[in-house]
């Protein structure tokens, strides 16, 4: 197996040990989207422990961008069509409920149907994008 | 004083996250295209990723889930709906569009902020956008429980969901 596999598996247990310690203390469901969503759209008390999970993710990438930058990848998109990416991920994930983290790894891993019907939805309209943007040429 | 460490622990599992997204190579966007580029070179890198963080989480969600409650809080709050709507699937598509035109989905855009960039910049800035944008659309039509239905729920054993809609 290529070194990038382990890495990949590793990282992912990673992911899954951080939804499995957060749901261990505070009861909550690791989704990222759902995080951010909740500090930008606060309900009452429930905005502290949101700022403090992005503060720490943000942390991650700062330490990695003083140890080891090449784990921060680029997109080969340019800025105006990431501006649109973005958009559509951030309409996408709320009105759907969930992104990779929340639907993808906390929704499939307890067997959610939604999630499993949403991941499908979201892996395979991703995968037609691509072929899409290769048959026009490319980015 | 339960209530500080449930906050509290966001922090750590936050960065653990970060971490676990940055090993596993899902903070470089061409190497996810790759994987969802099934009619080019197939990188199958992403597929091990999710290997990973699904067995793991699946095997301690359900020793996790043997207690009554969580360490710091008095219930879990994981979200109980069934129903596949036309929110969930039109979501989840347009989600994916925005995932398969950049490699980025939320959280890795998150932990690549700080590398900064116009790209990545303009990405997040979008995501916010439309996060305000799907909210100001939704309010008008989204209605909170009715008293009667959240004792209703209550009493079927459900938790409210503190997030804005659902499931993370």
């Amino acid at each position: 197996m290529q070194a990038s596999f382990w890495y990949a598996l590793v990282g992912g247990a990673l992911i899954g040990l951080s939804a499995s310690l957060l749901l261990l203390g505070s009861g909550r469901v690791a989704g990222i989207s759902g995080v951010l969503g909740g500090v930008l759209l606060p309900k009452r008390g429930d905005r502290a422990w949101r700022a403090l999970f992005l503060i720490g993710l943000l942390g991650a990438g700062a330490l990695s961008l003083a140890l080891f930058p090449e784990a921060i990848g680029s997109s080969p998109a340019g800025p105006g069509l990431l501006a649109v990416a973005g958009l559509q991920v951030g309409v996408g994930t709320r009105i759907g409920s969930g992104c990779t983290s929340g639907h993808g790894v906390c929704g499939v891993a307890r067997l959610s149907q939604r999630s499993v019907v949403a991941t499908a939805v979201f892996v395979a309209v991703g995968m037609l994008t691509t072929g899409v943007v290769r048959a026009l040429g490319g980015l | 004083m339960n209530h500080l460490r449930s906050t509290l622990v966001a922090l750590p599992t936050g960065f653990l996250f970060g971490l676990g997204l940055l090993v596993s190579g899902m903070t470089e966007p061409r190497r996810v295209l790759g994987f969802l580029d099934v009619t080019g070179d197939w990188d199958a890198t992403l597929l091990f990723v999710m290997a990973g963080a699904v067995l793991v989480h699946a095997v301690l969600y359900r020793l996790i889930r043997r207690r009554p409650s969580p360490l710091f809080a008095e219930a879990f709050a994981v979200p109980s709906r069934r129903d596949i709507d036309g929110k969930l699937l039109a979501g989840a598509a347009l989600f994916g569009a925005g995932w398969g035109l950049s490699g980025y989905c939320p959280g890795p855009a998150l932990v690549s902020l700080s590398a900064g960039g116009a790209g990545i910049v303009s990405f997040v800035v979008g995501m916010v956008a439309g996060i305000y944008l799907a909210a100001a659309v939704q309010r008008p039509r989204a209605a909170e429980p009715s008293p009667r239905q959240a004792q209703a729920n209550a009493a079927a054993g459900e938790v409210p969901y503190a997030g804005a809609v659902g499931d993370g």
